[in-house]
């Protein structure tokens, strides 16, 4: 089939534009980095099919960061018959060069100036006959987020194909990077933009909002006012509180005895019925801690952040955070994969390709395996501490302590630069509340994806472990360490789950307390051990592929020291000091 | 001190041979332009050099190391001031430098140093050897040419030249469009620096900051 690619810098809308084109949706946000994958999907044009491929941004066919290098490799070994070029109407001049490299690969390319509406906004008109004219390539304007200017488009992307079909495919070779040549591309790109580009107005600098959320002294208190209300009032004390004990309510008065009732009318063998209902059963415990507990609180934080990603919100924060993110090794580009990593460290481990660095990318990697709760263990543990303030004010101390003190360490010990902090920062823009739902809607999914399965599966091995014995074995053996850490041997049963997945822990936790199992002290030493614990298979997974087995394998032993030395050393300073919480 | 012509080319060679070979015994012979008997001679005489008849060493004092430095320190100024400032074409360069940096004693360096905001590598990237002004930071003429980092939010100018330590960081900048030859605007310099290119903004620390050379409009 044949195929176009999008390319572009970041955040000019090209997985917008690959949603108008193929009707399947992307992951889209404001700011620039939120594509780290190529996306695939396909286009019905004219009676032909052809393939669309969506590609990470880039700022030019010298790639810097894995991302980049992604995108770059299906120019270079995908070798598209056509490439539609997507640039911000607003910013011609700067985005140009990219063009004139694309051009060197010799495939046809149809150039996109998405955006045109702001770019009419900010009084910014283009000729776009004669850039057509100059640059010999086909020109189209679009507003890819209300589907304006695509048909046409779409009748480019053809002619183009027309055109790639009878030039056939030529080999390929880019040329190598060279100060003089870039400053070849940067001046022909300076006299086009002056003889297309049209200003009235004048430039505006910061906009008052952005003085507002720039500035540490009003941008800190708005930080911390997102934090608690977006945070701890909605996922937190909403969506973890409220919604959780609803559901859960419903779930064990009304759901459970009706599966125990089907289950056992239907299978005859006692012991095959506590694979699907019971104590440990898929039914009773599996699914439900994974859609009375982990889907709303889940749901709850993937809205907040969508709100925050739409809106650009987030490279602000890098920029206020820097200095601070200097300390632990990493740069305010790091805020992004760390906001994220508080929704789900599986895909922020693999955002983690937008830091340029392999040293920033491993602090990245370590800091989110280790101290970054994911919304599930957040909710869950706010659930389950939020009764006790000062217990939930102590496990946040500890941990946050731990970040600091593990990123600065990661810092002096693992060898490389000092990181580079460079970014770009879009405008701030109103999010639209459709994307918001659906972006959401698509990580719960996802999530969801990801979570019942490994539900199921440890349920299933726990009933597995439970009628050969070997299940009280490992109770039994983990009492001793558990004994280290001041906790009854009851904790076992979220600790197994915990290796499953570190929210799947929790959510035993908040279960075990529910029958009253812990004093305040254990729930501390619990909530923190179980935060640090290994995050989750996905997340081991995705860690294996980004940063290789040795420092996967590496981490996760480390890690596992780590809580557990830290669970001992907790308890012990708890009972020195006589401390009853 | 006042040395001929000749003698100050002689003493530039001897700083770069000592910049390679980190040595202040130095060996006639390897220099890149052997120096004729009397310019020698006026060096020995000016207590620059030290040299036992018939031998291919020289070894330059204490005085002459200083005078040396200086003498580059003059050159590479000049280079620098060629071609931001000036605007010589790149092969003239050097030869209007050599000409152009005896006529920056008595301070005229200094000033020079300032108004090009103090840089720290000729436009071949070799290093100018700093003066007493740039420790100081002093800004007694007005700033012609200023790193980002030192401007005052809302001041623009022209991009002239990025002088990184990482060839990689260079790239970067280039690459998102922090190219010689671009407007750019510094919008705020706390936390971080921010700063405006056409229509993008972005946000830099301030390493990268005092790496991109600003040719200041007023």
């Amino acid at each position: 089939m044949a195929n176009v690619a999008l390319f572009g810098n970041p955040n000019v809308g090209k997985s917008v534009l690959f949603g108008c084109l193929t009707g399947s949706y992307v992951t889209v946000s404001n700011y620039p980095g939120t594509t780290v994958e190529v996306s695939r999907g396909s286009l019905r044009a004219g009676g032909n099919l052809y393939e669309v491929i969506d590609t990470p941004g880039l700022y030019s066919i010298y790639p810097i960061t894995e991302e980049e290098r992604v995108a770059l490799r299906i120019l270079t070994e995908g070798r598209p018959d056509v490439i539609v070029q997507v640039m911000d109407a607003k910013n011609i001049e700067r985005m140009l060069p990219l063009t004139f490299q694309l051009m060197e690969s010799g495939v046809p390319l149809v150039l996109v100036l998405n955006m045109i509406d702001e770019a009419d906004q900010n009084g910014i008109s283009i000729d776009v006959e004669r850039l057509t004219e100059l640059l010999g390539v086909r020109v189209a304007t679009t507003v890819a987020i209300n589907g304006q200017g695509i048909d046409r488009l779409i009748g480019l992307i053809r002619s183009a194909m027309h055109e790639s079909a009878s030039r056939g495919k030529k080999p390929m070779e880019l040329p190598p990077y060279s100060d003089s040549r870039m400053h070849v591309w940067h001046e022909r790109a300076r006299v086009i933009a002056r003889q297309v580009c049209r200003k009235s107005g004048a430039r505006h600098g910061m906009s008052r909002l952005d003085r507002v959320l720039m500035s540490p002294l009003t941008g800190m208190p708005i930080l911390a006012a997102v934090v608690y209300f977006g945070l701890y009032l909605f996922v937190g004390v909403l969506g973890a509180g409220v919604v959780v004990d609803l559901l859960e309510g419903a779930y064990t008065d009304y759901l459970n005895p009706f599966i125990e009732n089907v289950v056992s009318a239907t299978v005859p063998w006692p012991a095959l019925r506590g694979l699907f209902a019971g104590e440990y059963g898929i039914f009773t415990l599996g699914v439900r801690y994974a859609v009375a507990i982990i889907m709303p609180i889940v749901a709850f934080y993937f809205f907040v952040f969508a709100l925050l990603e739409d809106s650009g919100y987030l490279p602000r924060l890098g920029f206020l955070l820097d200095r601070a993110f200097k300390r632990i090794g990493l740069s305010g580009r790091a805020i992004i994969p760390m906001v994220l990593g508080l929704g789900c460290v599986s895909m922020a481990t693999m955002v983690t390709r937008t830091l340029p660095t392999r040293r920033e990318r491993i602090i990245a990697t370590f800091l989110l395996a280790l101290c970054i709760p994911c919304a599930a263990q957040t909710g869950v543990i706010m659930g389950l501490l939020a009764v006790r303030p000062h217990v939930l004010a102590a496990w946040a101390f500890i941990i946050i302590s731990i970040f600091m003190a593990v990123g600065m360490l990661g810092a002096k010990i693992i060898p490389g630069a000092r990181p580079t902090f460079l970014l770009e920062v879009p405008p701030m823009r109103m999010p639209q509340m459709r994307n918001v739902f659906v972006k959401t809607g698509a990580r719960v999914a996802w999530y969801f994806k990801e979570v019942v399965p490994l539900f199921a599966l440890a349920s299933a091995l726990i009933w597995l472990g439970q009628v050969t014995g070997a299940f009280d074995l490992l109770v039994r053996a983990m009492s001793a360490p558990l004994s280290l850490m001041g906790l009854p041997d009851s904790a076992a049963t979220a600790f197994i789950f915990g290796f499953f997945r570190r929210d799947y822990g929790a959510a035993g936790l908040y279960d075990l307390n529910r029958q009253g199992v812990f004093d305040a002290n254990q729930l501390l030493v619990a909530a923190v051990v179980l935060t640090l614990f290994l995050p989750c298979i996905t997340q081991f997974i995705i860690t294996l592929k980004e940063r290789g087995w040795k420092i996967g394998v590496a981490l996760s032993l480390f890690i596992l020291m780590f809580s557990f030395v830290t669970g001992v050393a907790l308890n012990g300073l708890l009972v020195i000091a006589h401390i009853k919480l | 001190m006042n040395v001929s012509e000749e003698a100050e080319e002689i003493l530039e060679i001897l700083w770069i041979a000592y910049e390679e070979t980190n040595s202040a015994h130095l060996r006639l012979s390897q220099l890149r332009t052997m120096p004729e008997l009397p310019v020698l001679r006026e060096l020995i005489d000016a207590g620059v050099l030290t040299h036992a008849h018939g031998d291919d060493f020289v070894t330059l004092t204490e005085h002459g190391m200083h005078e040396a430095r200086d003498a580059i320190r003059r050159h590479r100024l000049s280079e620098r001031l060629l071609t931001d400032i000036l605007s010589v074409k790149k092969d003239l360069i050097h030869e209007t430098a050599c000409q152009f940096e005896h006529h920056l004693h008595r301070g005229v360096d200094t000033n020079i140093c300032t108004l090009l905001g103090h840089p720290q590598v000729c436009p071949h990237g070799k290093p100018i050897p700093p003066g007493r002004c740039c420790e100081e930071g002093r800004e007694m003429v007005a700033r012609a040419i200023a790193p980002l980092a030192s401007l005052k939010p809302g001041e623009h100018g022209e991009v002239v030249y990025l002088h990184t330590t990482d060839p990689r960081r260079a790239q970067m900048l280039v690459t998102m469009g922090v190219a010689p030859g671009t407007e750019i605007t510094l919008l705020s310099g706390y936390p971080s620096y921010l700063f405006q290119i056409g229509e993008g903004q972005f946000a830099v620390d301030r390493q990268v900051a005092m790496e991109i050379h600003v040719r200041l409009e007023r």
